[in-house]
């Protein structure tokens, strides 16, 4: 592994690794960040800087999952409540311990003047780079900065202009997920002349409801207001808004920093897959602190290790040109389930999943077991009983086309070989087997009760 | 060295018989109750008697609806907190858990229903009611756990129920007869409380319905009579020098222990006669209470023996020594018992000698009490016969229990109860059809 060199040079600025802490509360401070930096993080965004807001008391609310804390976070906090000055002092004293890591100011204000004058300060106080908040969905929106900038393009677009003006270190544009099509800021950013684009901020969300006051969470004295939602919950998205760009052919030459529900070496690479060269946490490290960047280093260096890789560029996009659209997609392709008997516990989730949830393709075993029965011929290969099943391994998916044909929605589209009107044979659901509706009604609600 | 030290004080009486099932703190039913795969057709409903749908009240624990998890509990099993904390969970609900398939633990749910049953217990949160008056009226002979069932089901179905029990406490082999690490005497009383509180019947302690004369007097009063009386006494050994003082048997012994607690005196050398449950409590209790030696004796092999693996492992983890293949000859003793002699098979003869002697021989059926009601069948064993409604061969007199299944668990009786309250209901309303 001694090959390894997991340093990077994102868009001019180099870290020691792409390991980033994203502009958040964790970058609250100077103390944060060198603690963060002693910790094994090559690089932190320092919570927005602008003019400073006043926060209110209770700030983060969270889905916990079944035994799980955090699934997702909201978080109603607003960009940094301290001077400007502290934070510049702060930010000149990181890079004097910390001169090979990475600082960059994240910056939110409304003003041309005001850009102008924060972009100097910050490169003043020796920042390595600039990062362009116009993702906050809460609170400062409504003040027409944050996401209501990277809702419109235009005003994205002039804003980068301005800034582009004035800096003289990379500029990165953080993106707002609370968009119908990514592509649209992101094209408006790389054409305004952005270094680099970042991406996703939060998600606008609710979190829950008290159900004794009836208000959001988190609760302000009776009343709560929508959140910022980030954490594990929202990864899904994030790889999905990071491969439109990373597979665009305008933008995906420009560097782009992945954020959103980070917290493994899993995720990390996910990311760098899917064209990051640079990741940001945020939640992990409000759950677990900045101790959590040891597992994702070890696992990447174990992945590039036994892949053989000596820098994150040698796979970085390397998953890209693998998504594809739907209509791509080869309709030949057969999969069907299988069940190890050896190491089913008889749960039974796989049958009731398949019954109730997907397309009956799993029946109650009639030997006395409790191990279910594939019914081949009605599995359409959904991957959904595998889903359930607590064991490891136990249900798998098994290839049963043998490779030789190929044909895909768009290239039968050409040939003129799909279903024109309603009840067309040619549909895909011809000769599947379903049972008759009213084979449902064997299926009585049992009274547990034992009452009549 | 016994392992325990003689308990002299209600503390440390406490500390020789710390709960087996601990009451959960919340944070640890949060996370016990997140590990349940909601089965499909579970196997641990399956496995319970009274097939409690587990996996819904889990979920309720799991999901912060825990006075509903008790709802759910108890609408299968009027005693689900004393079932929580005295069934053979090992061997029913969690033995069947499908995560020992793959030799993972089972989840805790004789816990977990504890954890539920005792939050609403605690909170006195109100749960059930009585159905509207219907002006019949049923006596329940034997406050144990098929006649509380009983009670508690014909209550919601607006019968007047009084129930005549023999003793001084209700809940029967729950207060009288369980090992005190499995539930104490307090939260054995306090679940018969909170049904009683919510839903009504009457218990006239001390009442034993013994007579001929009696059960005439309850026909006449009542619209029908539910028989829960449980076992008689430990059966007899018909060996010489059983008569002597210092020969007890095992469920007067435990209802001793149990009534007396930390002042109930153990002496230093005990042999117990067995290989049943009753016997291995009885075992492990005496050497729970400062017992210098305790042998559990068996006739069999310890294969054979009717007691649950996990409670004779108990014992041995109490310091009980486990004697096997040895048949009881004779008790020796001049004003008391101080031994017995032994036969092997080989026809060899070995001698213990003991200050206690426990037969744990189990009960004796209620052959005596029957005599009483002419026309209640009983089988070759000497179980009451009745039909699937639990009415037995003498209209209008159903039965439930050990004194029909021939000794089982709390759990068994909390079912059978509850059904013979349906019978019974099924059976006036056709009567008066």
């Amino acid at each position: 592994m001694s090959n390894i060199d997991l340093s990077i040079n994102f868009a001019g600025i180099k870290a020691p690794n792409p390991f980033w802490l994203a502009s958040a509360p964790p970058t609250n401070t100077g103390y944060q960040i060198m603690k963060a930096f002693e910790a094994g993080w090559g690089g932190a965004v320092w919570k927005t800087l602008g003019v400073p807001v006043q926060n209110v008391s209770s700030r983060y609310g969270s889905i916990n999952y079944r035994d799980t804390r955090m699934a997702g976070l909201n978080n109603i906090e607003l960009i940094t409540d301290r001077p400007l000055a502290d934070n510049l002092r702060e930010i000149e004293e990181v890079k004097k311990y910390f001169p090979n890591h990475a600082v960059i100011a994240s910056l939110m204000v409304e003003s041309k003047k005001e850009w102008f004058q924060i972009v100097k300060d910050v490169e003043n106080a020796g920042a390595d780079g600039i990062e362009l908040n116009f993702g906050c969905p809460h609170g400062m929106c409504e003040r027409g900065m944050g996401s209501a900038v990277g809702q419109e393009p235009e005003v994205l677009n002039t804003i980068v202009q301005w800034v582009m003006e004035a800096a003289t270190v990379p500029v990165i544009t953080k993106l707002t997920p609370n968009i119908s099509d990514i592509t649209d800021p992101a094209l408006a950013a790389v054409r305004g002349g952005t270094s680099a684009l970042s991406l996703i901020n939060t998600i606008k969300s609710i979190v829950g409801i008290d159900l004794d006051t009836y208000a959001p969470y988190p609760v302000v004295d009776g009343k709560g207001t929508n959140g910022g939602y980030c954490g594990p919950a929202v990864k899904p998205i994030a790889l999905h808004m990071l491969k439109e760009l990373a597979g665009h052919p305008e933008i995906r030459n420009t560097p782009i920093s992945g954020i959103g529900g980070i917290e493994t070496w899993r995720d990390v690479v996910e990311f760098i897959l899917l064209g990051a060269t640079s990741v940001q946490v945020c939640t992990a490290v409000m759950h677990y602190g900045f101790g959590i960047v040891r597992e994702m280093e070890a696992g990447l260096r174990q992945f590039m290790s036994d892949k053989g890789y000596s820098t994150i560029y040698d796979f970085a996009g390397k998953a890209v040109p693998n998504v594809v659209e739907w209509k791509n997609l080869n309709l030949h392709y057969k999969v069907v389930a299988s069940i190890n008997a050896d190491k089913c516990i008889g749960c039974q989730l796989c049958h009731i999943a398949c019954d109730d949830g997907a397309h009956q393709a799993i029946a109650l075993p009639t030997n006395g077991s409790r191990v279910p029965e594939i019914i081949d011929e009605n599995c359409v290969g959904c991957n959904l009983c595998s889903l359930v099943c607590p064991v490891e391994e136990c249900i798998t998916m098994e290839r049963r086309d043998d490779g030789s044909q190929t044909e895909s929605w768009a290239e039968r589209t050409m040939a003129g070989k799909v279903p024109e009107h309603f009840n067309d044979p040619r549909g895909g659901g011809v000769g599947h087997f379903v049972p008759e509706p009213s084979a449902a009604l064997q299926y009585k609600r049992k009274d547990r009760s034992g009452r009549k | 060295m016994a392992e325990y030290k003689r308990p002299e004080t209600p503390q440390e009486y406490q500390r020789n018989f710390p709960p087996k099932k601990p009451l959960m703190n919340t944070s640890e039913a949060y996370y016990e109750s997140a590990r349940c795969l909601y089965c499909y057709d579970a196997p641990c409903m399956t496995a319970c008697p009274t097939h409690i749908d587990i996996p819904l009240f889990i979920k309720q624990i799991n999901t912060g609806n825990v006075k509903g998890a008790a709802a759910t509990i108890y609408d299968s099993n009027w005693l689900g907190n004393a079932c929580g904390k005295v069934c053979p969970t090992e061997q029913l609900c969690e033995g069947s858990c499908v995560y020992t398939e793959q030799d993972m633990k089972p989840l805790q749910i004789g816990r977990l229903q504890n954890f539920a049953t005792e939050a609403v217990m605690q909170a006195k949160t109100p749960l059930f009611k009585p159905g509207p008056d219907n002006g019949r009226r049923v006596a329940i002979v034997g406050a144990g756990p098929a006649g509380i069932a009983c009670a508690c089901e014909l209550r919601v179905l607006g019968y007047s129920v009084e129930i005549f029990e023999a003793k001084a406490l209700p809940t029967g082999l729950t207060v009288y007869g369980t090992a005190p690490y499995k539930i104490t005497n307090e939260e054995a009383l306090r679940e018969n409380e909170y049904l009683q509180q919510q839903l009504g019947y009457t218990v006239h302690y001390n009442q034993p319905i013994q007579n001929a004369a009696q059960f005439a007097e309850l026909e006449k009063q009542f619209d029908a009579v539910f028989l829960g009386l449980g076992l008689g006494a430990t059966a007899q050994l018909n060996i010489p020098g059983e008569e002597l003082p210092g020969v007890v048997g095992a469920v007067e012994f435990v209802e001793e222990l149990r009534m007396k607690q930390h002042a109930f005196q153990v002496p230093e050398r005990v042999v117990v006669i067995g290989g049943g449950n009753t016997a291995v409590d009885a075992a492990s209790e005496s050497a729970r209470m400062g017992a210098q030696s305790v042998h559990l004796v068996y006739r069999r092999t310890k294969a054979d023996m009717g007691a649950y693996d996990f409670e004779y492992a108990t014992a041995l983890a109490a310091g009980v020594q486990g004697v096997f293949e040895a048949s009881p000859l004779r008790i020796e003793g001049e004003n008391k018992a101080s031994g017995v002699t032994f036969s092997r098979p080989d026809g060899s003869e070995f001698h213990l000698p003991a200050d206690l002697v426990i037969k744990g021989t189990g009960q004796a059926k209620q052959g005596a009490l029957l005599a009483h009601l002419p026309n209640i069948s009983t089988d070759a064993k000497g179980r009451v016969v009745v039909d699937a409604a639990y009415q037995t061969s003498r209209p209008g007199y159903f039965a439930a229990g050990d004194m029909v299944n021939g000794g089982a668990e709390v759990v068994n009786a909390a079912y059978e109860g509850k059904l013979a309250a349906q019978g019974i209901h099924q059976w006036i309303q056709n009567k008066n059809a």
